[in-house]
């Protein structure tokens, strides 16, 4: 009982949450920017998987690892276009469109992995992302173990969530794209530029989501395997949600499940008396637990999922 | 293509016509960004398409492999279709399929002195129950708490396949190094159409299925309930329909359907449950729901147009060494063309400008 609780209550395990919360919290930041503009967003998963690829792609081509994660943000980008393009212009179902991106992203990276690296399994290894020290975080002896020493992408993480909560809630820009999710008749009113707000949004939802799917292929693996976003994006859309589609509420959420994920990880590996699969069940269970609690209370943005022709003629 | 269009532009009134032209459309589109994709990566597209074609439909063990890859699919994209029709997204199949699939073997072996077509009906009873039972929770749980059923189908996902593999080590594994359960009895399985293709009256027993449910849609309350919450909730409720019911019946219903996936596939293929054993079909059956707009049998020509790309992408992989992973990206594609209606009027409209303009 108390090895459960030590590896339940351990810095090491703290440190792990913060690693792996990375990807999800970044994706979960994309899903925040995409439902506050009014565009459903559940092609995270496609995205993250893709930034994951382009990622290994980038180092594999020129042995560096930040073209690797310019790359990544380039084609998360290119995948939000994509998405923005089909969803606003296109008018196509939201949900429907981001499986249908989620399952295009899938057999893309694998087919294309077959193609360059003729494998299926995974990819060859890759210059990854080297970890940094920090010099003021290392010297405090508890945060030492947790921010000390970390990959890059982990402090961009980070920065990119408070400024995303700032640029969302302290700035005109920010304003508009929430007005444009909660009402685009005031807002084309208004004369905000409506479908501007709402590409940009869901192309910021892709470069975040890259940037995720970066570190997880870069980030400390430094190989791209087959769907190796293995439900991210969909656990990275319940902590949007969970978080009140606010970058900060959506980290905080991540952190819980990622916190559970490393905690089932540390219980596998001590051989407890419990079967494998029912600790692996946790995280599955926390996601869907905290999303039947959390909706309950929680309001999406008013036009979510709705088509908005300026000017009225839709 | 552009006679496929201006046909288009006239039926317009036509709603099935139309609907089925904008999917042919969308294949078409679909192909086309596959046959690009074939011939950057420096294979040559005719011999693709002609592996496809003929692993497809070339010789009666081809079209026995296209049906074969047809029947979960039917069954999949019937649940989803079932799903959609009250205005939910079921991405539950797969766990739901796994349910089915592990009810049906422990069944089949447990009452293994049954006479066969008892035990079969009772293994197929099972898989239905058990897949409508774990499609039942996401319903429970978005009629009471509006917890959205994409997540929670994905995430019960996960936990039903690891449930289901817990269950088989646990109480139901056969001594061996594979995680598998000992083979169902010969009487519980299904006899083959043509022998040695593995297909058996499975697919008859998916096109009943698909009979039955056309028939609840058009024909009785039921069927209409569940599509007048899909349309609108409130104005549903108001008019005396319980949603809330309504919702967890209809995922109910849709995991039942989902659930005789993995029933058929132990009965007529595999003759016992093994761990990891779907390709994914269930997630398959979302793009057959869609390119069959969610009509029962607009979904069994979607599941024969997909069982066709699976079992040609096979012997495409196999004769021109094209991996099959394109063909998933032809299931992606077409998705996102059919889902964007949009698209296509605007493809049709520059094309017809194009037309006046010669």
């Amino acid at each position: 009982m108390n090895e459960i609780l030590e590896s339940i209550f351990s810095i090491n395990t703290l440190a792990a949450a913060i690693r792996m919360v990375t990807p999800i919290a970044l994706a979960a930041m994309g899903g925040a920017f995409s439902e506050r503009s009014g565009i459903i967003n559940i092609g995270l998963e496609g995205m993250i998987l893709t930034g994951a690829f382009a990622g290994v792609l980038g180092s594999y081509y020129t042995a560096s690892p930040w073209f690797g994660v310019l790359l990544a943000l380039l084609a998360g980008g290119i995948l939000g276009a994509i998405f923005a393009l089909f969803t606003i212009k296109f008018k196509a179902d939201h949900v429907v469109a981001g499986v249908g991106l989620n399952i295009l992203a899938l057999g893309a990276t694998t087919w294309l992995m077959q193609v360059i690296w003729g494998s299926r399994g995974s990819s060859p290894n890759v210059n990854g992302l080297e970890e940094i020290s920090i010099p003021i975080l290392r010297d405090i002896p508890v945060i030492d173990k947790l921010l000390g020493t970390q990959s890059p992408l982990v402090y961009l993480m980070f920065i990119l969530v408070i400024s995303g909560w700032f640029l969302l809630f302290k700035t005109p820009l920010g304003l508009r794209i929430r007005m444009t999710g909660e009402h685009p008749e005031a807002a084309d009113t208004l004369g905000i530029n409506i479908k501007g707000v709402q590409y940009f949004s869901v192309i910021l939802s892709g470069v975040l989501s890259g940037l995720g799917g970066a570190y997880l292929s870069l980030g400390h693996l430094n190989w791209f395997s087959m769907n190796m976003s293995a439900g991210r994006g969909y656990m990275a859309l319940a902590a949007n949600i969970f978080g009140q589609w606010n970058p900060l509420g959506g980290f905080a959420a991540s952190f819980l499940f990622s916190y559970t994920d490393a905690v089932q990880m540390r219980l596998q590996g001590l051989n407890l008396n419990i079967a494998n699969e029912l600790i692996q069940m946790l995280p599955y269970l926390l996601t869907i637990i905290v999303l039947a609690g959390a909706v309950v209370r929680s309001r999406p943005p008013e036009a979510l999922g709705k088509h908005y022709e300026p000017g009225g003629e839709g | 293509m552009r006679s496929i269009i201006g046909l288009l532009t006239k039926v317009k009134n036509r709603s099935t016509i139309t609907e089925l032209l904008y999917s042919l459309t969308a294949i078409v589109i679909a192909l086309i960004i596959g046959a690009i994709l074939i011939y950057f990566s420096g294979h040559d597209v005719w011999k693709a398409y002609y592996n496809l074609f003929y692993g497809a439909f070339g010789n009666s063990y081809n079209l026995a492999q296209t049906l074969l890859k047809t029947t979960p699919l039917i069954f999949t994209g019937l649940a989803v279709a079932i799903g959609f029709q009250s205005g939910l997204f079921n991405i539950g199949g797969e766990g739901q399929l796994y349910w089915g699939a592990f009810a049906t073997a422990v069944v089949a072996i447990t009452f293994s002195h049954l006479p066969g077509l008892i035990l079969i009906l009772l293994s197929l009873l099972a898989g239905a129950v058990a897949g409508g039972i774990w499609g039942s929770i996401p319903g429970y749980l978005k009629a009471r708490t509006g917890a959205h059923e994409v997540i929670t189908t994905i995430m019960l996902n996960y936990i039903g396949i690891l449930a289901t593999t817990f269950l088989l080590k646990n109480y139901f594994k056969e001594a061996g190094p594979v995680d598998q359960t000992r083979m169902i009895p010969e009487s519980a399985r299904m006899s083959e159409l043509i022998p040695y293709t593995r297909l058996t009256w499975a697919i008859f027993l998916a096109v009943t299925v698909i009979i039955i449910i056309d028939y609840l849609f058009k024909n009785t309350s039921l069927g209409y309930d569940i599509q007048a919450v899909g349309k609108n909730r409130d104005a549903a409720e108001y008019a005396g329909i319980r949603a809330d019911g309504i919702i967890i019946l209809t995922m109910a219903l849709s995991g039942a359907v989902a659930g005789l996936t993995g029933s058929t596939i132990v009965l007529g293929v595999l003759h016992r449950f093994i761990t990891n054993f779907s390709p994914g079909y269930g997630f398959t059956g979302i793009a057959v729901a869609v390119l069959g707009r969610n009509k029962p049998w607009g979904v069994l020509l979607a599941a024969l147009l997909f069982g066709a790309l699976e079992a040609g992408g096979m012997s495409m992989q196999l004769f021109a060494k094209i991996p099959s992973d394109l063909m998933t990206i032809v299931q992606g594609l077409v998705i996102l063309f059919v889902a964007a209606p949009a698209f296509i009027q605007l493809l049709s409209k520059s094309l017809r400008g194009a037309d006046q303009s010669e």
